[in-house]
C-alpha cells in the first residue's frame, strides 16, 4: 500500500519529544499535524478534519501513556477510537416496510454505481429469500435501461420499465403498482445520475420520493470522490432525507475519506459497500474497518486493539 | 439553474482577516487550496513557491498574493508539453481508459461529433465488451453523432474489437479511429495486464498512425487520481488527461497534483452529458475558475 506512512512518522516525531508517562500538549499537537496530513491525503473533509483534530486533541491531551503503549501508539488509539465513533458503531440495516413491498430507491452523482448496485442489492436479498423487483427510471442515459435490463436477466429478477418516452415519476409509480401486481416484496428503483445543483432533477427525486414513498433511500458514492462529497452528499439529504450510503469502487485502492466527510456532515450511516464490478460483490459496511482504512494503518491498530 | 460557488469568497476571507503577511495566513490560503482538492504535496508547494517570490520581490501587499497562487497554478499545469490535442495527422488513433463511471465512452461520444463536424472521418471501436450494454450504450452514441461503430458482442475480447477497428480503419481510409474500454481500477493487475495487451496492438499493427492515449478523470475524485494516473501511465503510456464532470461543484483541483507529480498535462474537459459539452482545456480558465466560480 502506499499509505503506511502515518504510523512511522508518528512514532518518529513522538519519539524525539520522549515524553513519559503523560501526553502533554505539544505531543499532542506535533502528533496531529501528522494525523491532520493524513486525514487530508485520504479525502477527508478539510472541515470534518478540523473538528475532529480539536476533539481529538481535547481528548488525548494529559492522558496517561498506558505502560505497553508508546506515546504515539497512544496516540494512534486515541484516534482510531473517535475515528470509529465518528463512523458510527455498527452496521446499519435496510429498512423493511411492515407491510410489503418494500422500495428502495437509489440516488446519486452520474457514474457512482447505482445501476450496478441497484442490481446488487436485488440479488442479495433474493438469496434472502425476497422476490425483488427492478424499475428502470433512467430515462435520459444512453443505453441506461438496457443496462438494467442485463444486470436483471443475469440476476433473474424481472425489470419495470417503460422506454425513454415516460416520465421517470410516472414509471416509478406504475412499478410499484406492477410489483404489487405480481408479488413482489422488494422494488428497487433506479434513478438516473444527476448533479446536486441540477435543481430540475434534483426535483424530480422529490417527487418521486413523494409519489411512492420509499422506505429507504440510498445515497450511491464513489469512493474516489475528493473534497467536493459533503457538498453533494449534504444537498441529496436535504433534499431527500436520505436513509444510508453506499460506498461502491470500495476494490481499489482509494482511501475512502468521503465515508467519514459524509457521515460527519449528514449524519447518515453508510450501509453497503461496492467491492467489485460483478453482481455478487456488495458487502455490509463495517465502521471500524472503515477507519483504518482511512488512516492506512491496519497493522498499528491490530497491535494496539491487543495491548 | 445552476449554482456554483468558487473559493474566491474563501480566499478574499482569508485575505480580508489579515493585515500583513505572515505565516497563518499561509497556512490559511494552503487549506483553501487543499479544500480544491489539490491535495497536501502539492498545496505545500505552491505556497511555497509563494513565498519564495513574496520574498524574491518583497511583496507587502495580502492582496497580491491571490495574484501569485494563480500564477504558479497556471505555471504547474502549462509545464507539460504537447498539452494541445492535435489531429492534423490521418491517420491518428485516440485510446480511452479509465477507472469505472469516469465518462469514456461519453468522452468519446462527445469527441467523435467533434472530429466529425471538423470534416474528419471517425470510426469507432466498442472496446468495453465487458460492462452491461455497453455496446448498446456507445452504439447510441454512434447515432447522434453519426459516426461508423466497429462492435462485437458482450464477452468477446477486447483486444479482438480493437484490432478490427485498425483493420477497418486502414480499409476505410478513417482519419481518426477512437477505442473504448473498459473501466478498470488501477489495482487490478489482471485488468491492466489486458489494457497494456490493447496498447500493443496498436502499436503492432497501426505504428503509422499518431496516438493519443486518453485517461479520462471524472473531476470529483480526490487524491486517488495520481495513482490512476501513474499506474495507467505504466501500463499503456497515457498521453493526456480528460477531465469530465467540471459542470458539478467540484473543481477537480487534483489535476494540478497529476500534472506535477506525473506530469500528464489536461487535454479536454467535460461540461455535461450533451453532444456539445465537451472543450478544450485551458489552464487560465481553470484557475480562474476555481478562484471565481
Ligand atoms: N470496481 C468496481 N466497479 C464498480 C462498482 N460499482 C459499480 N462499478 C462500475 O462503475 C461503473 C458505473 O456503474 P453504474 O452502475 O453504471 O453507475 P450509475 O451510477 O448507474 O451511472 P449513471 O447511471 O451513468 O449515473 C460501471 O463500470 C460499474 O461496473 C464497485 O463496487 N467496484
Ligand atoms: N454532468 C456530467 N456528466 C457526465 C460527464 N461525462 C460523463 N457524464 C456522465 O457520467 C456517467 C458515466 O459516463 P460513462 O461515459 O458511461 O462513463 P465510463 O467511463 O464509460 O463508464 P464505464 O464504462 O462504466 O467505466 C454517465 O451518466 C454520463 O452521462 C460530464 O462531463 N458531465
Ligand atoms: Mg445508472
Ligand atoms: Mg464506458
Amino acid at each position: 500500500m502506499v499509505f503506511e506512512g502515518l504510523a512511522s512518522k508518528l512514532q518518529d516525531t513522538l519519539d524525539k519529544l520522549k515524553s513519559k508517562g503523560r501526553l502533554t500538549e505539544k505531543d499532542v499537537d506535533t502528533a496531529m499535524r501528522e494525523v491532520k496530513m493524513a486525514l487530508l491525503e485520504a479525502d477527508v473533509n478539510f472541515r470534518v478534519v478540523k473538528d475532529f483534530i480539536k476533539k481529538v486533541k481535547e481528548r488525548a491531551i494529559g492522558q496517561d501513556v498506558m505502560g505497553s503503549l508508546t506515546p504515539a501508539q497512544q496516540v494512534i488509539k486515541i484516534v482510531n477510537e473517535e475515528l470509529t465513533e465518528l463512523m458510527g458503531k455498527e452496521e446499519s440495516k435496510i429498512n423493511f416496510a411492515s407491510s410489503p413491498p418494500t422500495v428502495i430507491m437509489m440516488c446519486g452523482l452520474q457514474g457512482a454505481g447505482k445501476t450496478t448496485t441497484s442490481g446488487k442489492l436485488g440479488g442479495l436479498f433474493k438469496k434472502k429469500g425476497k422476490r425483488p423487483l427492478l424499475v428502470a427510471c433512467d430515462v435520459y442515459r444512453p443505453a441506461a435501461i438496457k443496462q438494467l435490463e442485463v444486470v436483471g436477466e443475469k440476476l433473474d429478477i424481472p425489470v419495470f420499465s417503460m422506454g425513454d418516452k415516460v416520465d421517470p415519476v410516472n414509471i416509478a409509480k406504475a412499478g410499484v403498482e406492477h410489483g404489487k401486481k405480481n408479488g413482489n416484496d422488494l422494488i428497487i428503483i433506479d434513478t438516473a445520475g444527476r448533479l446536486h445543483i441540477d435543481d430540475e432533477l434534483m426535483d424530480e427525486l422529490g417527487n418521486i420520493k413523494s409519489e411512492v414513498q420509499p422506505q429507504e433511500i440510498l445515497l450511491v458514492v464513489d469512493s474516489m470522490t475528493g473534497q467536493d462529497a459533503v457538498s453533494v452528499a449534504e444537498t441529496f439529504d436535504e433534499k431527500l432525507d436520505v436513509n444510508g450510503v453506499v460506498l461502491t469502487k470500495l476494490d481499489g485502492d482509494a482511501r475512502g475519506g468521503a465515508a467519514l466527510s459524509i457521515k460527519a456532515v449528514t449524519g447518515k450511516p453508510i450501509k453497503f459497500i461496492g467491492m467489485g464490478e460483478k453482481l455478487d460483490q456488495l458487502e455490509v459496511f463495517y465502521p471500524e474497518r472503515m477507519s483504518s482504512r482511512i488512516l492506512g494503518m491496519g497493522d498499528v491498530l491490530s497491535l494496539i486493539e491487543k495491548a | 439553474l445552476k449554482t456554483r460557488r468558487g473559493i474566491t469568497e474563501k480566499i478574499d476571507g482569508v485575505l480580508k482577516s489579515y493585515r500583513k503577511i505572515d505565516e497563518e495566513l499561509f497556512e490559511d490560503l494552503e487549506e483553501v487550496l487543499i479544500m480544491a482538492d489539490i491535495g497536501v504535496d502539492t498545496s505545500l508547494k505552491i505556497i511555497e513557491n509563494v513565498k519564495d517570490k513574496v520574498r524574491e520581490r518583497k511583496i507587502t501587499e495580502v492582496d497580491d498574493i491571490k495574484g501569485l497562487i494563480k500564477e504558479e497554478m497556471k505555471s504547474i499545469l502549462k509545464g507539460g508539453e504537447n498539452s494541445k490535442l492535435d489531429f492534423s495527422k490521418s491517420p491518428s488513433i485516440v485510446l480511452v481508459v479509465g477507472v469505472n463511471g469516469a465518462g469514456k465512452t461519453t468522452t468519446i461520444g462527445k469527441l467523435s461529433s467533434r472530429l466529425k463536424n471538423e470534416g474528419k472521418k471517425v470510426l469507432i471501436a466498442a472496446g468495453d465488451t465487458f460492462r452491461a450494454a455497453a455496446i448498446e450504450q456507445l452504439q447510441e452514441w454512434s447515432n447522434r453523432s453519426g459516426v461508423d461503430i466497429i462492435a462485437h458482442s458482450e464477452g468477446a475480447d477486447p483486444a479482438a474489437v480493437i484490432f478490427d477497428g485498425i483493420q477497418s480503419a486502414k480499409a476505410k481510409g478513417i482519419d481518426v479511429l477512437i477505442c473504448d474500454t473498459a473501466g478498470r481500477l488501477h489495482n487490478k493487475v489482471n485488468l491492466m495486464n489486458e489494457l497494456n495487451k490493447i496498447f500493443r496492438i496498436v502499436e503492432r499493427e497501426f505504428p503509422e498512425a499518431k496516438k493519443e492515449v486518453l485517461l479520462v478523470v471524472d473531476a470529483t475524485t480526490g487524491q486517488n487520481a495520481v495513482q490512476q494516473a501513474k499506474v495507467f501511465k505504466e501500463a499503456c503510456d497515457i498521453t493526456g488527461i480528460v477531465l469530465t464532470k467540471l459542470d458539478g461543484t467540484a473543481k477537480g483541483g487534483v489535476v494540478l497534483a497529476v500534472q506535477s507529480e506525473i506530469n500528464v498535462p489536461v487535454k479536454l474537459v467535460g461540461v455535461g452529458e450533451k453532444l456539445e459539452d465537451l472543450q478544450d482545456f485551458d489552464p487560465d480558465e481553470f484557475v480562474d475558475a476555481i478562484f471565481e466560480g
